[in-house]
């Protein structure tokens, strides 16, 4: 865990790929964010961290456009957009994971990380119904490259497994394949540890920051374990009650007052 | 514009509302309880009074074997005990097998019911159609006919009635009544409400039932109208627009989906239907609610969804 | 013992990704097409061909078609005997305005039509979902009977709504109408079927059908991972409705040759197909064959047994289908909700141990 923790130091961060400015929304009258603004560079492992009911991952279904915001503007890689909807920010590059395990459980773990890759695939339903040509060439190279992202992720043995039937962590690791086989310029993770063992999550982390390293994917990331937080991010934004109260390096967070009665429940008033 | 002729139809569309009303009440209960779309509501009112007809009729089989047969208010109770019969059957036969099924497959289920209960009936009742005279008051209510020229059948006034205290009563028993409350806890959360020691069983028997007796009043008035047929089990498919005009769970939805579906057939039958050849009736309801749905997708009385993930 | 994949080792992708990966499964369905193709058409009668082999195919290509909405792509419809009426409709408009037009082409003209009859009605599906659909396809269903009932343009100006299919001959020799060889009734929807059950078959394990399954076992997921709700479920009931389309253009033009949109379009149409899925397979192939196999050979077997076997009454005996028929359905959702299609699969399993379990 360390030794990954120093080669991300030791990486380039670039620009500005992401800005979230004065993010609001809500349901009916209960507020899920109040004016939130930050910003993600590229190669950042960016982690968001609050306690339950911040408005964590609120935030992510804005940033991938599955919740419109009532106010505020998203800016990614040069588009801004205050609407949009989530086929399209993910045909932006923008690919995520959830904290409950959103799969395709009829289908198998090859056929799951094989619809991660349907942005890209285009032959149409009639060379698809033929399966031969331009159908059959893309079916196998992109079976080629999916076979790469299981070697990856060491999933090898259970590629023709309905994944209903995988144990939890299995079922994690499928979904980040998933989420992989799109190419994303930017990675969302929704609590990618959350109810894993300790050699469940060295084996997360380290794969998180292997795609970081290996690909250059931005990664913003939503943890509760902070031993995790702290070793693999490069940035951390604290959110609580639907503010934002924290942004900074992992040791200035770490060291911010309010961070701290956050967590320790200090009341506010 | 015939100001009275108008009326006249909006008056008869609520009252034909208020038939079919009764009949998507008997599949709200049990949507509401159990999360089954049950297909065979229809049958089951046929089945209702099919069974009523038996009790009153010198040719049934209860004057074959006993010798005698019921007053109309004991033919009642004693049907309403045939469905209690049915209701704990189904249980027992079919929905104890099915429990964690997925929707379509319990719904392909009520389906199989329905065949099933459609050919016991024909079976034990022959497929002819009988009169079902129970003594509700036929014809034209006169004091409105004299007094305002307008024509109502005394029997939608009827229905009409016992609609309004059906809603009453099952209101009350939701509300305040211990097994309503089961009830409600059920249909929000099957596991929860195992947990906290309903029983699952006992409540899914008490539901059928309650439909059964919903079933029941339903196969009246519909039995006094047009006589006991088969085609009594059809009703049921006039009483899917009606559902999702109220949405699947919402007592006063089905009450006022009904209403609004009554009306809105009659009166497209008599300004739209000469346009387009006329007997619109089979297919105007479901259009009707397709609109409707297309700008409010939960129903009339839905919650909207706030999706998460 | 002899059913046994040890050995066969796969070097490709292509041979990975193949219908039927194990030599022994490809000898078996071999076996079943050269039987199908060389053996029946010398044994079939007129008995047989009405009575079991078309209604068989048509309803197996019908039942392809509400797989690929229901199973595959998990939209529930109960409106397939109105696209079936819309095919057959279609196909008597094609055959009386152009009698000499290929038999072939008119039956897959006939499913185009029907497909976009199809997403038009698929239209709701994008904000509407679960059984809420289910219902709205019903419009469909009364709609388009009513329809054809209505409009006699549809019939030619006929008075009653009934089409009947004049004869159509195809490379000499004659497919449809009166007098007909039921041998080539048979050999023609045997090879139409067979040809787009295969090509239904590449769709759901390409990219769309992919895109389909992903829609139905979650759709917001779907849709997060870029997948365009509208293209997928449009693509599926125009694909769905294609099928059945051509469906309902084989059971009017070559089985029933004569049909009344009230009675062989009804409503009971939709439940029947609707349980050859169920019963067969919810997003199986194999499971529309099984499916309708077993809804078409069931009363068959009931009423032979009935009134031949025990005397009973032509009327009570067909009281007693009904129920029965109810009971099987019922019996088979409790003991095998996934359908035929799972109970071959674990046939094979077991198969594939025999003789030695351990």
């Amino acid at each position: 865990m360390e030794s990954a923790a120093q080669m991300s130091h030791g990486k380039k961060i670039g620009d500005i790929v992401l800005a979230v400015e004065n993010i609001s929304l809500s349901f009916g009258g209960v507020r899920a964010l109040s004016d939130i603004s930050f910003q993600v560079r590229e190669h950042q492992v960016l982690s968001i961290i609050g306690p339950n009911g911040a408005g964590k991952s609120s935030m992510l279904n804005v940033i991938n456009g599955f919740y419109h915001p009532q106010e505020g503007l998203i800016t990614y890689r040069g588009v801004t957009r205050k609407q949009m909807k989530p086929h399209e920010a993910a045909r932006q590059g923008i690919a995520r994971t959830f904290q409950n395990i959103a799969l395709f459980k009829g289908m198998s773990t090859l056929d799951n990380i094989m619809t991660g890759r349907n942005t890209i695939m285009k032959s149409g339903l009639l060379w698809q119904a033929l399966r031969i040509g331009p159908a059959l060439n893309e079916e196998l190279a992109h079976r080629e490259r999916v076979e790469q992202i299981i070697d990856f992720l060491e999933i090898e043995h259970i590629r023709k497994t309905p994944v209903g039937k995988l144990p939890y962590g299995l079922q994690k690791r499928v979904e980040l394949g998933r989420a992989l086989a799109a190419e994303p310029s930017m990675l969302l993770l929704d609590e990618p540890m959350a109810g894993m063992n300790i050699e469940e999550k060295q084996d997360m982390s380290r794969f998180i920051l292997d795609v970081n390293n290996e690909f250059g994917t931005t990664i913003v990331l939503i943890e509760h374990d902070m031993g995790v937080v702290m070793d693999i991010s490069d940035h951390v934004v604290v959110l609580d009650y639907g503010k934002k109260i924290g942004d900074g390096l992992p040791d200035e967070v770490r060291n911010n007052q309010d961070v701290i009665d956050a967590y320790l429940g200090v009341s506010h008033d | 514009m015939d100001w009275l002729f108008f009326t006249e139809i909006v008056i008869s569309g609520l009252m034909a509302g208020v038939m079919y009303s009764l009949v998507a009440l008997g599949f709200v209960l049990i949507f509401k309880a159990s999360g089954i779309f049950n297909f065979a509501q229809g049958v089951l009112a046929l089945f209702a009074a099919l069974a009523l007809y038996d009790f009153l009729a010198p040719e049934g089989w209860f004057n074959q074997l006993f010798g005698f047969t019921l007053p109309v208010p004991l033919a009642i109770l004693a049907t309403a005990g045939v469905m209690v019969i049915v209701a704990w059957l189904i249980e027992r036969l079919v929905l104890r097998h099915l429990v964690n099924q997925e929707g379509i497959i319990l719904f392909m289920a009520t389906i199989g019911l329905a065949y099933v209960l459609e050919g016991v009936g024909d079976i034990l009742f022959g497929s002819d159609v009988k009169p079902l005279d129970i003594g509700i008051p036929q014809g034209a209510h006169d004091y409105l006919l004299d007094t305002y020229g307008l024509y109502i059948e005394k029997l939608e006034i009827f229905a009409a009635a016992t609609a309004a205290v059906m809603v009453a009563v099952l209101a009350v028993f939701f509300q305040y009544t211990r097994i309503g409350r089961a009830l409600r806890a059920v249909a929000d959360d099957h596991q929860a409400a195992l947990s906290v020691g309903i029983s699952l069983r006992t409540i899914w028997v008490i539901v059928w039932a309650v439909a059964g007796f919903v079933a029941l009043v339903a196969g009246i008035m519909w039995g006094s109208k047009s006589g006991v047929q088969f085609s009594l089990s059809l009703i049921a498919l006039k009483a899917l627009p009606v559902l999702i005009l109220g949405g699947f769970t919402s007592v006063p939805g089905a009450i006022i989906g009904g209403l609004i579906i009554g009306v809105g057939e009659k009166l497209a039958e008599i300004y739209i239907g000469p346009f387009v050849g006329g007997a619109i009736e089979n297919w105007f309801a479901y259009m009707l609610a397709l609109a409707f749905l297309l700008f409010r997708p939960q129903g009339l009385f839905g919650e909207k969804i706030i999706e998460r993930v | 013992m002899f059913y046994r994949e040890t050995g066969q080792f796969k070097t490709s992708y292509t041979a990975d990704e193949a219908i039927f990966p194990i030599a022994q499964d490809r000898w078996f369905i071999f076996g079943v097409i050269a039987i199908a193709v060389f053996v029946v058409p010398f044994l079939i009668d007129d008995y047989g061909a009405n009575a079991v082999l078309l209604p068989f195919l048509a309803y197996a290509l019908a039942a392809i078609g509400l797989n690929i909405l229901t199973g595959y792509c998990g939209q529930v419809s109960l409106g397939t005997g109105g696209f079936m009426a819309v095919g057959a409709y279609s196909t008597y408009k094609l055959v009386t305005a152009y009698p000499d037009l290929n038999l072939i082409v008119i039956v897959i003209l006939s499913g185009l039509i029907t497909a976009a009859v199809g997403v038009l009605f698929g239209l709701p599906s994008l904000r509407i979902k679960g059984f809420y659909l289910a219902v709205a396809t019903l419009a469909a269903q009364f709609f388009l009977v009513w329809m054809f009932n209505k409009f006699d343009w549809f019939c030619n100006n006929c008075a009653t709504g009934q089409i009947t299919m004049p004869t159509v001959d195809m490379f000499g020799l004659q497919i449809t109408g009166p007098g007909a060889d039921p041998a080539t009734r048979y050999l023609f929807c045997l090879g139409i079927v067979a040809v787009f059950a295969l090509l239904a078959k590449n769709i759901v394990r390409g990219r769309i059908g992919r895109e389909w399954m992903a829609i139905r076992d979650m759709d917001i997921a779907a849709e997060i991972i870029g997948i365009r709700p509208l293209q997928a479920k449009l693509s599926a009931f125009a694909v769905s409705s294609f099928y059945v389309g051509m469906a309902g253009s084989l059971y009017f033009g070559v089985w029933l040759s004569s049909a009344e949109p009230g009675e062989a379009f009804d409503i009971n149409q939709s439940f029947l197909v609707l349980f050859m899925v169920i019963i067969g397979g919810l997003g199986s192939i194999m499971g529309s064959f099984l499916g309708a196999a077993f809804i078409v050979l069931m009363p068959l077997v009931l009423k032979n047994f009935m009134v031949d076997g025990l005397n009973i009454a032509v009327v009570t005996a067909k009281h007693v289908e009904i129920t029965l028929m109810g009971v099987l359905i019922i019996f088979f959702l409790i003991v095998e909700p996934h359908g035929l299609a799972r109970l071959w699969q674990i046939a094979k399993e077991k198969l594939r141990l025999w003789p030695f379990p351990h």
